[in-house]
């Protein structure tokens, strides 16, 4: 119904077709995005809804069984809170109003079954850049359908009912879900966190300033970021000497510096 | 602090989920096909762990998964010994001979060439002249990367090395074919471009609906085959009605 900001789905990536110029992708988040997956029961490679920024509204056909994990969004379901971190089965109906993360950027919100889109390429990783994957390879548009699992309702309450046979079900609004979560410890740090690095073939290349800069700085990340890249603002990095370097293949988590001296990080789709 | 020159190949770790084979300081034709052999090698001995094996001009990386860091201590160890063994095994071996060579149907009119007076201008040669020596030269792909099926091919004639405009393109066409330097590109789809466009080729370098999804792999050689205009649309409209 309403698209949110930053919304595709996503998987846990394409493997092995680098050599081709096809970025893995997946999930920024891997680890929210396959918790996500097994709070329902699915496997880790189901494809779900991850939210960036700001959230989308979804209405559903019919029954499901939800899970939001990762950053915390601020969440309701037809006008109650949503529990995050755990089971919640919605009814056919209900409404899912996602708004913004407090802390974070992206989380996931898994369904029984998974978001059954067609994969393309062994993936059903949306490409933005590539217009592949996912929902149409695009961000998810208003009035769009994601389709389910065509059991996923049975699948949900089955799901639900064995959850629940030993620990009650507890109500959530119209919704019912459990009382136990998936803890703080598996989300994201939040609070400016420490990344740790492994420096680069180029890392030399740099001046010593540039390299005390680097480590020092507490670096921002630009409001133009995308899922290719975090722009981080603060000082720049400049190099001992001009140097040409040559095309090499790049890795989630590398650290490119261009000309600018403001360096970028490259995330899923890099 | 890293100073001074690094000569020799050398294995370094890319991140902490990928290990990196540099052959060579600067881009030789021989460095970057010792880097595809190597990459095809380990591509070969097909470990379950290893989740890409990139060939770029003159490097392969290596992505490969690990549970404990003990275990990717020993698997990033592993593919150490591999990476040189094989590098060592491909320096042994007779010439690169490619696996298949790709014929592209090229279209040289004025509306695809939107450089082509620019490199007549700079080269001192006549249209044909380049057309011809484009044709003639033994392209063979380095790499694919930067965007799906992007290919960057080696064996551009001397005569025909020229820098990249000093304004990049805001806009080039997909199918377009380009140079700059040593080598030729093929845009796969309409982006900004930054090197000379001389022709374009009404193929679709990257489909992700067809197998294989990019016509290109890296060491292909291609042949470019000039065409006409009435050509190039009636294969572009092939392409676009299976």
């Amino acid at each position: 119904m309403r698209p949110g900001v930053l919304a595709t789905v996503q998987d846990l990536g394409r493997k092995g077709l680098q050599h081709l110029g096809i970025v893995p992708g997946g999930a920024m988040d891997p680890m929210s995005h396959r918790i996500a997956n097994a709070l329902v029961g699915n496997p880790a490679q189901a494809a779900t809804l991850e939210v960036g920024l700001s959230g989308p509204e979804l209405a559903f056909e019919d029954d499901a069984l939800i899970a939001l994990h990762g950053a915390r969004f601020a969440a309701e379901i037809d006008g109650a809170p949503l529990p995050h971190s755990r089971p919640v089965l919605a009814r056919g109906g209900a409404r899912l109003r996602i708004a913004r993360a407090g802390a974070g950027c992206f989380g996931y919100l898994a369904v029984a079954g998974g978001i059954d889109v067609r994969p393309v390429l062994n993936s059903r990783s949306t490409y933005l850049a590539g217009g592949f994957g996912g929902s149409r390879g695009r961000l998810l548009q208003r009035d769009a359908v994601l389709p389910l699992a065509p059991d996923a309702a049975a699948l949900g309450a089955d799901r639900f009912a064995r959850a629940t046979r030993r620990r009650r079900a507890i109500a959530a609004g119209r919704c019912q879900t459990v009382a136990w979560f998936a803890p703080a410890a598996t989300l994201p740090e939040h609070d400016a966190p420490v990344v740790r690095v492994v420096e680069g073939v180029h890392a030399g290349l740099f001046d010593e300033a540039a390299r005390v800069t680097f480590f020092a700085e507490r670096w921002r990340i630009a409001p133009d970021s995308n899922r290719m890249g975090f722009r981080l603002l603060g000082s720049k990095l400049g190099l001992a000497s001009p140097a040409e370097i040559l095309s090499q293949a790049v890795c989630l988590g590398t650290v490119q510096v261009p000309p600018s001296g403001q360096p970028i990080v490259l995330i899923a789709d890099h | 602090m890293k100073t001074g020159r690094r000569a020799g190949p050398r294995v370094s770790p890319l991140g902490d989920g990928a290990i990196l084979l540099t052959v060579a300081d600067a881009l030789e034709l021989e460095a970057n096909a010792l880097a595809r052999r190597v990459a095809l090698e380990i591509r070969g001995h097909g470990l379950a762990w290893v989740t890409d094996v990139i060939p770029a001009l003159v490097t392969v990386a290596v992505c490969f998964d690990a549970r404990t860091a003990r275990e990717a201590g020993e698997r990033r160890a592993t593919l150490e010994r591999m990476l040189l063994e094989a590098l060592d095994r491909a320096a042994g071996a007779r010439a690169d001979a490619p696996a298949r060579t790709v014929d592209i149907p090229v279209c040289y009119e004025p509306a695809f060439a939107p450089d082509l007076p620019e490199v007549a201008r700079q080269t001192g040669l006549p249209h044909d002249r380049i057309v011809a020596l484009h044709v003639a030269a033994p392209h063979r792909v380095l790499m694919i990367g930067f965007a799906p099926g992007h290919p960057y091919i080696g064996g551009l004639d001397p005569q025909l090395a020229v820098p990249r405009p000093a304004t990049p393109r805001l806009r080039v066409e997909a199918g377009s074919v380009a140079i700059a330097n040593t080598q030729t590109s093929i845009y796969p789809f309409a982006t900004p471009g930054g090197w000379n466009v001389i022709d374009r080729t009404p193929l679709a370098l990257f489909d992700p609906e067809r197998d294989p999804a990019s016509l290109l792999e890296p060491g292909d050689a291609v042949a470019f085959v000039p065409i006409v205009r009435a050509e190039f649309e009636r294969i572009a409209r092939e392409q676009r009605t299976p």
